[in-house]
C-alpha cells in the first residue's frame, strides 16, 4: 500500500471559474438561447411587421406614430417590454438560477466543486446579470434596427414638440438605461425569490406575477403620486418623461433611485438567506411565512421609505394628477400640434406662443372633483387664430388618463379642427395630429396655475 | 497517529433540533484504505459523508482530513471529493460536457485528469457525447464517479456508489475504485450491499442510531461474530457429513440457513473449528469444493449489532427521526 503524505491545503474556486460554470449551464437548455435569439430578432421583426399594419398598437406608448416614424416603434418596443416582457424575462433568467439546482439536487455536487457558498453566489447572481446584459441590449438594438427600416424621420413628443431624429435616437438610448434600474430590482427579487422558495415554482414566477400585480395595484389601487412612482413597475415607464420639453425628470429620477434601492436589498437579502441555508436537506419547497416575513416585509419597508424621500424631497401629495397640470400639459400639447398640422394641411408658419392656447378641463361633468385618473375629463382648449385679429378659436376633447400620468386626448370637435380626416405628410396620408394624441402629466411636480 | 490519517474525527456529533443524527462517533482511516460505512437506515451515514465533504457541519467534535482541520468557517481541502445522495449532474449537458465543465472549474493550477480518461476508467465512453437527461441510474452513478476522479481526489467520498449499477457497471466501479486506493487515495464508501463492502473494504464502520458499533478490520469482525452457518460442497456429502459430525465445535444442520441444500452440506462452527475440518476432509480423501458463509460475516455482524428489540412502549427513537429525514433526500 502506498502512503502519500497527508497535508492538504483548502482553495475555493475563483469566482470566474464559478461564473463561467454557471454560464455553460445556463445557456445549455435550449429555452435561454431560444430567449436571446428573440431578443435579438423579435423587435425587429415586429417593429417592421406592425409598422407596415393598417392598424397601430395605439395603446402602447408612441404605437400611434409607427407609420410615422420608425423611432416611434423602437420606443413602442421598450415600452412593451417595460409592461409585460421585462418581468418575464428576468423571471426565465434570475427567477431559475438557484431554484434549477434544487429541482436537479445539485446542490452538494456545487458545494463539493466550488467549495464556497459566497462565491456560488455571487457566480451565480452575475451569470444572471450576464444573460440579462446580453438580453436586453438585443432588445433596444434590434428595435432601433426595425425602427431605422421603418424610417428615420422625426418623433414627436409627448407634449407634441418635434424631436429630429438624431435627438429622438439620444433620448431613446438614455431611456433604455433608465429601464435598467427596474431591470435589475426585477432580476434582484427573482434571485430573492429562487433562494427563498428553491425547487418550488413560485420563485421562477415571482418576477413575472409580481409586475403584474405592482401594475395592476398601480392602476386600479389609489396610492400617493410618490408611492406610485418608487415602484419597479413604474420605473420600466418613467422613462416618458425625457420625451416631454423640458423634460419630466422628477418621476425619472425617483424611479430609477427606487428600483436600485429594491435590486440592492433584495439582493442583499438572498446573499443573507443562501448563506444561512442548510444543505443537509435536499428538499427545499420554501415557505410562505418565511417568503413574506424574510422577502416581502423587507422590500415593502424599502418602498414606503423611498415612497417617503420622493415624497419629502419634492412635496409632491395626491394622486399627481390634478386640473391644473392637465390643463398646462394638454395646451402645451395642443399648441405644438397645431403647428404641426397647419403646416400639413395649409403650409402656415405659426408659432405656438402666436397661437396663446389654453385649456379648460372638468372631471365628471363636475359632479366630481377635478382631480386623478379616468376616462371622464373634459376639457376645452382656446387658441387665437393666427391672423385673425380677437378671433379664438375652441375644441373640445375626451381626456383618459391613467394613474401613472399618461393621457389620451380624442378630439370631440369641431370636425375641422380635431376630427378624423387625413393629411398629407413626407411619409404619405396620415390622420390629423390633432385628431387622437397621447400626453404626459408630470406627477411630482408641484400644482401649476396654468 | 493523526498525521498518518487521511480522515480523523474525535467526537463528532450532529443533531438536527431535538434529534441526535451523530453521537460522538471517532473514525480513523489511513491513506490507501477502501472503508466501508454500514448502517441501517437513519443511523447517520449520509450525515457522517456530508460533514467530510463541508456539506454540513458537526455540532460537536473535531475532524481532520487530510491532515488539516475540517469545519465551519473551513474550506474542504483539496483533493476531497465525492457525493451523496446520488452524484449531481446537469441533464441539458452531455456525459462530456458535464465532465468539461468540471474541468474548466477546478482551473488549470489544479489537478485534473483527462475527461476521456474518466470516462474511460467508469466504462462510459460509448455515450460520452449524449445528453445526461437519457442515462439509467446506473449511468449517472458511474458519471458522478468520473466526476469524483476528475480531480485526482486524495479522499473519495462516495455514498452508495453502487445503486442502480449492472454487473458490469459494479465491475468497472470496483476495479476503479480499488485502482485509487492501490495508488494511494482514500475512499470511504456506504452501502446496503454488504457483499459490495466485503468485496471492496478491508474495515468498515458500523454506525447504529447516529453511534459506532463497531470499526475495524473486516477480519476482526468475522472474530467477534461466534459461530457463524456455512454451505459445505464437497466430493462426497455423506462422507463429510460423517466427519463433520466427529468433528468437535462443529454442528451440522439439515438446511443452510434455510438456503436450499441442493448437493451441499450446512454447517454451523466457529473458524477454528473450520480450521480442524478441513484437513480432516482431506486425510479422508473427500475433495473440499466450497466452504462459504450462508450469510456473510459483515451481514451476520451488522445484523446483531444493529438489530434492537421492539419495544412498543417508547416513544419514536433518534434513529426513526434521522431514517425518516433521511428518506425524504
Amino acid at each position: 500500500m502506498t502512503v502519500t503524505p497527508v497535508t492538504a491545503t483548502a482553495r475555493p474556486v475563483s469566482v470566474a471559474r464559478a461564473l463561467r460554470f454557471e454560464l455553460v449551464k445556463q445557456l445549455a437548455p435550449g429555452r435561454v438561447r431560444l430567449l436571446i435569439l428573440a431578443c435579438w430578432t423579435g423587435p425587429a421583426v415586429a417593429v417592421i411587421l406592425v409598422s407596415g399594419q393598417g392598424t397601430l398598437p395605439s395603446d402602447t406608448l408612441f404605437g400611434r406614430q409607427m407609420h410615422a416614424t420608425g423611432w416611434a416603434g423602437a420606443l413602442a418596443v421598450l415600452s412593451f417590454a417595460g409592461s409585460w416582457f421585462f418581468p418575464l424575462l428576468t423571471s426565465v433568467v434570475a427567477g431559475d438560477v438557484f431554484s434549477s439546482e434544487d429541482r436537479l439536487g445539485t446542490w452538494r455536487h456545487l458545494l463539493v466543486a466550488v467549495r464556497s457558498p459566497r462565491r456560488i453566489f455571487l457566480a451565480k447572481a452575475l451569470a444572471s446579470l450576464a444573460v440579462l446584459a446580453v438580453c436586453v441590449p438585443g432588445l433596444a438594438v434590434s428595435g432601433i434596427a426595425g425602427g431605422l427600416v421603418a424610417g428615420n424621420r422625426a418623433l414627436t413628443g409627448l407634449d407634441g414638440h418635434q424631436l429630429g431624429p438624431l435627438d429622438a435616437a439620444g433620448k431613446l438610448l438614455l431611456a433604455w438605461l433608465c429601464a435598467l434600474a427596474p431591470v435589475l430590482a426585477f432580476a434582484a427579487i427573482g434571485l430573492l425569490a429562487s433562494v427563498i422558495f428553491g425547487r418550488s415554482p413560485v420563485g421562477l414566477l415571482l418576477p413575472a406575477f409580481g409586475g403584474l400585480g405592482m401594475q395592476l395595484a398601480s392602476q386600479v389601487l389609489p396610492m400617493p403620486a410618490a408611492a406610485r412612482v418608487t415602484l419597479p413597475s413604474f420605473a420600466f415607464l418613467s422613462w416618458n418623461g425625457l420625451f416631454t420639453s423640458p423634460p419630466q425628470l422628477g418621476a425619472l429620477v425617483a424611479g430609477v433611485a427606487a428600483s436600485l434601492a429594491w435590486a440592492a436589498i433584495a439582493t442583499a437579502l438572498a446573499y443573507r438567506l443562501f448563506m444561512r441555508r442548510d444543505f443537509t436537506s435536499l428538499a427545499h419547497d420554501g415557505s410562505v411565512r418565511r417568503a413574506i416575513t424574510l422577502g416581502i416585509a423587507p422590500l415593502l419597508a424599502v418602498w414606503a421609505l423611498s415612497a417617503a424621500v420622493a415624497a419629502a424631497a419634492t412635496g409632491a401629495t395626491g394622486s399627481g394628477i390634478d386640473q391644473a397640470k392637465l390643463q398646462s400639459s394638454l395646451a402645451t400639447a395642443f399648441a405644438h400640434l397645431y403647428r404641426v398640422q397647419g403646416h400639413e394641411v395649409n403650409h402656415l408658419n405659426v408659432t405656438e406662443a402666436q397661437l396663446r392656447v389654453t385649456a379648460s378641463c372638468t372631471k365628471g361633468s363636475g359632479l366630481v372633483a377635478d382631480e386623478g385618473p379616468g376616462n371622464d375629463w373634459r376639457c376645452t382648449v382656446t387658441w387665437h387664430l393666427p391672423g385673425v385679429s380677437d378671433a379664438v378659436g375652441q375644441a373640445v376633447y375626451q381626456l383618459d388618463v391613467s394613474a401613472n400620468g399618461r393621457y389620451v386626448a380624442d378630439g370631440d370637435g369641431p370636425n375641422e379642427v380635431n376630427g378624423y380626416f387625413v393629411v398629407r405628410t413626407p411619409y404619405g396620408t396620415a390622420p390629423n395630429p390633432l385628431w387622437q394624441f397621447d400626453g404626459l402629466v408630470d406627477l411630482l411636480s408641484p400644482t401649476s396655475k396654468g | 497517529m493523526s498525521g498518518l490519517c487521511t480522515v480523523r474525527a474525535r467526537g463528532l456529533t450532529k443533531l438536527f433540533g431535538d434529534v441526535v443524527a451523530l453521537d460522538e462517533v471517532d473514525l480513523d482511516v489511513p491513506p490507501g484504505l477502501i472503508h466501508g460505512i454500514a448502517g441501517p437506515n437513519g443511523a447517520g451515514k449520509t450525515t457522517l459523508l456530508g460533514i467530510l465533504l463541508g456539506l454540513a457541519f458537526a455540532d460537536g467534535g473535531s475532524l481532520e482530513l487530510l491532515g488539516a482541520p475540517a469545519g465551519r468557517g473551513r474550506a474542504v481541502p483539496d483533493g476531497v471529493t465525492g457525493f451523496v445522495d446520488g452524484p449531481g449532474l446537469y441533464p441539458a449537458l452531455t456525459a462530456r460536457g458535464n465532465l468539461a465543465a468540471l474541468a474548466r472549474l477546478r482551473g488549470p493550477g489544479a489537478p485534473t485528469a483527462g475527461v476521456d480518461d474518466v470516462l474511460d476508467q467508469v466504462g462510459l465512453t460509448d455515450v460520452a457525447d449524449d445528453k445526461v437527461r437519457g442515462f439509467s441510474l446506473g449511468m449517472r452513478q458511474r458519471l458522478g464517479l468520473a466526476a469524483a476522479l476528475l480531480s485526482r481526489p486524495r479522499l473519495l467520498v462516495l455514498d452508495e456508489p453502487a445503486n442502480g449499477l449492472d454487473p458490469a457497471g459494479k465491475r468497472h466501479v470496483h476495479r476503479t475504485l480499488a485502482r485509487l486506493a492501490a495508488e494511494g487515495a482514500t475512499v470511504i464508501l456506504s452501502s446496503h450491499r454488504m457483499d459490495d463492502l466485503e468485496e471492496l473494504c478491508p474495515e468498515v464502520t458500523i454506525l447504529a442510531a447516529g453511534r459506532v458499533t463497531f470499526s475495524g478490520p473486516l477480519g476482526k469482525l468475522a472474530g467477534e461474530n461466534g459461530e457463524l452457518d456455512y454451505r459445505l460442497v464437497t466430493s462426497d456429502n455423506d462422507a463429510a457429513r460423517r466427519v463433520a459430525a466427529e468433528t468437535d465445535g462443529i454442528a451440522v444442520l439439515e438446511d443452510a440457513g434455510g438456503t436450499p441444500n441442493r448437493g451441499a452440506l450446512a454447517v454451523r462452527a466457529l473458524l477454528p473449528a473450520l480450521d480442524r475440518l478441513v484437513p480432516r476432509l482431506v486425510q479422508a480423501r473427500i475433495a473440499v469444493r466450497e466452504l462459504t458463509p450462508v450469510v456473510s460475516p459483515l451481514e451476520t455482524a451488522f445484523l446483531a449489532l444493529t438489530e434492537r428489540p421492539e419495544s412498543p412502549e417508547q416513544g419514536p427513537t433518534a434513529q426513526e427521526s434521522t431514517e425518516s429525514r433521511e428518506a425524504g433526500r
